[in-house]
């Protein structure tokens, strides 16, 4: 492991729609463990953001407590982050929403950030079908405070300790899409073709997008017993479905391959999510078939990934409020104050 | 039979059920004698309850403008309250007056021989006028008040007055309502020699006055001072700030091209969530806040503190009940002063503001936000029940139209592309204030990371001992930026000749009962100087006050003195200086408890002995 991150690029990396190549997303050298998933799933972040041409300073990264919400620190360095307190991220990211309904919100998370001590707050960040994306990087295990089991470990898995997990494993992702979330993906961090599609599409999704990521502790939860491990998860993974990613401006040219089911959803601005079914033929537009699938491969101690539900065209919180068109923080005196007359209109009615 | 004379000087008490409309029509009975240009405070003791309990409604009228709760026992009561009869009756002063509704009589056993008893059997003319169950029950408490007009000398055409303003839009709701009120003014008139020795009279000294309460006025102060994200939970007695907002926002936040709302106000699921709503809008550049009370303060203190490392700048409107724990939701105190000041963990300390009045409530409300934003770090405004839930008398609001918001140090794009390094925390001016920027301002410079951990000048993470010292001792060198800006305490000074010099300080609701106590103590010729301690940390006047005082008590609404222990530890007073006058029922702190307690302590041992306590009513 070096200490400095190394600023050599090859010159001709290649550029997106802004004139910006990779590294202009990048962040600093993470101090993560060496081969920790979350660090899969920044590079996957860098490259969504790249790919769909995002200004890097008009996202704001947002996260709780634990490794996950050190995460963002180690990409989008350009933009502004806010790594708040433990399991609150959820209210700080709606606050920060209200305030300013142009910028790319992405909230980073993590099991137990989200599944224990943040439960209630995610929970409502979902009802309110916030516009973002909230990320969760599910190892089963709690890393900073070393090796303690989460609330999302499944039953029966092993700790480190080689003790067993007799509790339940919530579900985010079957929860997310009871609680009324408009997008919602599961993905592995060791699959960087099935999560940068995802990512892009999430990114684009305007409501509540969730993406729960399996994302291996490699000091913590990553030996034999333990469902969260590299192996477990290639060992029992079913892709739902392949997704692509087709923006706005491009055309789709590829024609579906000999032999598969295509579904093509158009996103509200106009990009298509690409599904190529694979085994299962369900509706990722129904909630009742998505949740069921979810179980049903559960059932099969399968992990079920890929896009399972999607509404593309839901209210956002924003919409439910009729918030004004121009941002809450760019409001002056003049849109704010209603004045002096007004004022002694208001003390009549107090006489 | 002795009978209580006095005009526009008196105390009336309602005795209700709760959950039967009786606040509404006692609220009509107030603001009649305030239209009559009397100085009214009408005060509801109402209970944590929907329906059914007992619930209390006092109204003290004082032409000499006392408005504080005063206290002794009233001089009327209207008893609508057959659970509460005999305590009604207990509670009369001798010569008083019982109101009752005389369809059933009187146990003989509650009567005192010492009040003068006025029955109207209005549970009967209800009967006998009303079909409609619903209609007998609400109109008895028009009928009362009806009655009382006569009874107190009402000008009739200011009730109907109030009718009508009340039932704007209702219009078919006037004229039974009118009836209502005539009904109880025919029978008093008929049957009692009208007016009583207690009775009312026009008056010119409210005339310019409005009468509102602290909640609505400091929603009023939210919203002229540009509040455009709240995240708010419901919570008693703070939830009438968030639904006035939003109630006047709804009209006057409008953009007239689009119809869309310049505003965003989210219930949240709990109060760490409502503050966190409020933090995540500031970070981003909106004036934010948020209301609670005692329990949501408990629960958002873990937010506190990351508002003040982070140095986010909130307003967290804080009407404060009794407490602890759920203590007496429906109950007046002063008890969260330490628990707001030291707010978390660690080392912290946070700007606190002290409305007294409504006037207060909407220009300290309005305030918070540039102070806030100035200072980069949550401003708590410690209101409390009696102010925020009651209506007062208080001067009309007014709003300076040249006033521009002051938001802060903030770099925008520009102001990025001149400076050399942004450095976040770094102290340019000395003052302790950095400078920030919102997310979003420029493609490559000013990003950086909040957080409630410790970092270095450029905001980067560290854990080194002399960065972190160097931060903390900025963030009080920023405290004492704080006292500087801040309202100054309202000095009051008496003559006091060559007496030793008594000093009085006070804050809040207490104001208006210490400033009669002063009156008081004044007409048995003690003379007493006032300090009314506006804001927190405290400015140099303050410690100046206390300095030039061989006495100083402090009054207060809570049992522990908290204030006091302020004072002590944040100006290393000597405990000795400072004797504690406190008052902690529920009920509001009335002008002779305060000027009791200085007297008993004149009369007795010198300062360091006595700690004066017990409230009493």
């Amino acid at each position: 492991m070096s200490y400095q991150k190394s600023s050599f690029r090859h010159p001709r990396l290649p550029v997106n729609d802004l004139g910006l190549t990779q590294q202009a997303y990048e962040g600093p050298l993470s101090t993560l463990c060496a081969g920790c998933g979350h660090d899969s799933i920044g590079a996957a972040i860098i490259q969504a953001c790249h790919e769909l041409s995002l200004p890097p300073h008009r996202i704001a990264k947002l996260s709780g407590i634990g490794c996950s919400s050190k995460a963002p620190t180690y990409f989008l360095n350009k933009a502004h982050g806010f790594n708040s307190v433990h399991g609150r991220m959820p209210s700080i990211v709606t606050g920060a929403n209200m305030a300013n309904k142009e910028l790319t919100y992405i909230g980073m998370s993590g099991d137990g950030d989200t599944a224990a001590i943040g439960m209630g707050q995610f929970a409502h960040v979902v009802r309110r079908r916030l516009n973002m994306l909230y990320l969760v990087a599910n190892n089963g295990v709690y890393g900073l405070t070393k090796g303690q089991t989460s609330a999302t470990a499944d039953r029966g898995s092993k700790s480190k300790k080689g003790e067993d997990n007799l509790l339940e494993g919530i579900d985010l992702a079957t929860m997310a899409i009871q609680l009324g979330a408009t997008f919602v993906a599961r993905s592995f961090s060791g699959d960087k073709n099935e999560l940068v599609p995802l990512l892009k599409a999430a990114l684009s999704h305007r409501g509540f997008a969730f993406i729960d990521i399996i994302s291996p502790c490699v000091t913590f939860n990553n030996h034999p017993g333990s469902t969260k491990s590299y192996d477990y998860v290639r060992d029992h993974i079913e892709t739902a479905s392949v997704s692509d990613f087709v923006p706005v401006k491009e055309e789709i040219t590829s024609a579906c391959p000999v032999g598969v089911t295509c579904r093509d959803i158009c996103l509200h601005d106009g990009s298509i999510i690409r599904l190529q079914q694979t085994g299962d033929d369900y509706d990722p537009q129904n909630r009742a078939e998505a949740i069921s699938a979810v179980e049903h491969h559960k059932a099969k101690g399968e992990i079920l990934t890929g896009l399972l539900y999607v509404d593309p065209f839901a209210e956002d919180l924003h919409e439910v409020l009729e918030t004004s068109d121009t941002p809450l923080n760019q409001l002056n005196e003049q849109a704010l104050c209603p004045g002096n007359d007004v004022l002694q209109v208001i003390n009549d009615s107090f006489r | 039979m002795q009978k209580i004379q006095s005009v526009n000087e008196f105390v009336v008490r309602f005795a209700n059920v709760n959950g039967t409309g009786s606040a509404s029509a006692n609220l009509m009975f107030a603001k009649a004698l305030f239209r009559m240009g009397l100085p009214v405070a009408p005060r509801n003791e109402f209970p944590s309850n929907i329906q059914g309990m007992p619930t209390w409604y006092e109204v003290r009228v004082s032409e000499a403008g006392h408005l504080g709760r005063r206290g002794g026992g009233p001089d009327l009561v209207v008893a609508m309250n057959s659970q509460s009869l005999a305590r009604d009756m207990r509670s009369l002063l001798p010569g008083g007056y019982f109101l009752y509704d005389s369809t059933k009589p009187l146990e003989p056993e509650i009567v005192r021989e010492d009040v003068n008893l006025i029955g109207i059997p209005i549970s009967e003319i209800c009967l006998r006028e009303y079909e409609d169950p619903r209609q007998r029950q609400l109109f008895k408490n028009v009928i009362y008040v009806g009655a009382l007009a006569a009874l107190l000398d009402i000008e009739f055409e200011v009730l109907k007055g109030l009718v009508k303003d009340q039932f704007k839009g209702k219009e078919k709701l006037i004229i039974p309502n009118i009836y209502a009120l005539e009904l109880g003014h025919q029978y008093a008139s008929v049957n009692f020699d009208c007016p009583l020795d207690i009775r009312v009279k026009r008056s010119d000294k409210a005339c310019d006055q409005i009468m509102i309460d602290g909640n609505t006025a400091t929603a009023l102060g939210a919203l002229y001072g540009g509040a455009t994200v709240c995240g708010w939970y419901p919570i008693t007695p703070s939830t009438s700030v968030v639904e006035s907002f939003m109630k006047y926002a709804e009209r006057l936040r409008i953009n007239p091209a689009s119809g869309k709302k310049n505003y965003a106000a989210v219930q949240a699921e709990d109060e760490l969530a409502a503050i966190g709503v409020a933090i995540g809008a500031a970070w981003n550049g909106a004036r934010a806040f948020t209301a609670t009370s005692g329990p949501g303060i408990s629960l958002m203190t873990e937010f506190l503190g990351l508002a003040y490392f982070a140095e986010l700048p909130i307003v967290l409107i804080n009407v404060q009940r009794a407490g602890p724990s759920t203590g007496m939701p429906t109950r007046t105190q002063q008890p969260d002063v330490l628990a707001c000041a030291y707010a978390s963990h660690g080392d912290t300390k946070h700007v606190l503001m002290f409305p007294s009045d409504p006037k207060e409530c909407f220009e300290l409300g309005a305030q918070a936000f540039d102070l806030a934003e100035r200072l980069q770090t949550p401003v708590i405004l410690m209101s409390d029940l009696d102010l925020g839930m009651n209506d007062h008398i208080s001067a009309p609001l007014a709003w300076d139209d040249q006033t521009r918001y002051d938001r802060g140090k903030v770099l925008n794009a520009e102001e990025l592309d001149e400076v050399e390094r942004f450095g976040r925390y770094l102290d340019v001016d000395g003052d302790g204030i950095c400078y920030r920027t919102y997310p979003g301002t420029h493609p490559t410079k000013g990003a950086f990371f909040t957080r409630g951990t410790s970092r270095d000048h450029y905001a980067v993470y560290s854990e080194l001992g002399d960065i972190y010292v160097d931060n903390v001792d900025r963030l009080n060198r920023k405290f004492e930026t704080a006292a500087k800006i801040l309202p100054k305490a309202e000095i009051q000074t008496s003559k006091h000749g060559k007496k030793k010099k008594v000093g009085l300080i006070h804050y809040g609701t207490t104001a208006v009962a210490a400033d009669e106590a002063i009156e008081l103590l004044e007409a048995k010729g003690l003379a007493v100087d006032s300090c009314r301690i506006r804001a927190f940390p405290f400015g140099e006047e303050v410690a100046q006050f206390i300095e030039d005082h061989d006495l100083v008590f402090v009054a207060e609404q809570n049992r522990d003195g908290q204030m006091r222990t302020l004072l002590i530890n944040e100006l290393e007073v000597n405990p000795k200086e400072l004797v504690p006058v406190l008052h902690y029922d529920g009920l509001p702190i009335t002008a002779r408890f305060i000027s009791e307690q200085i007297e008993t302590h004149q009369q007795g041992e010198p300062a360091k002995t006595s700690t004066l306590k017990v409230a009493s009513r």
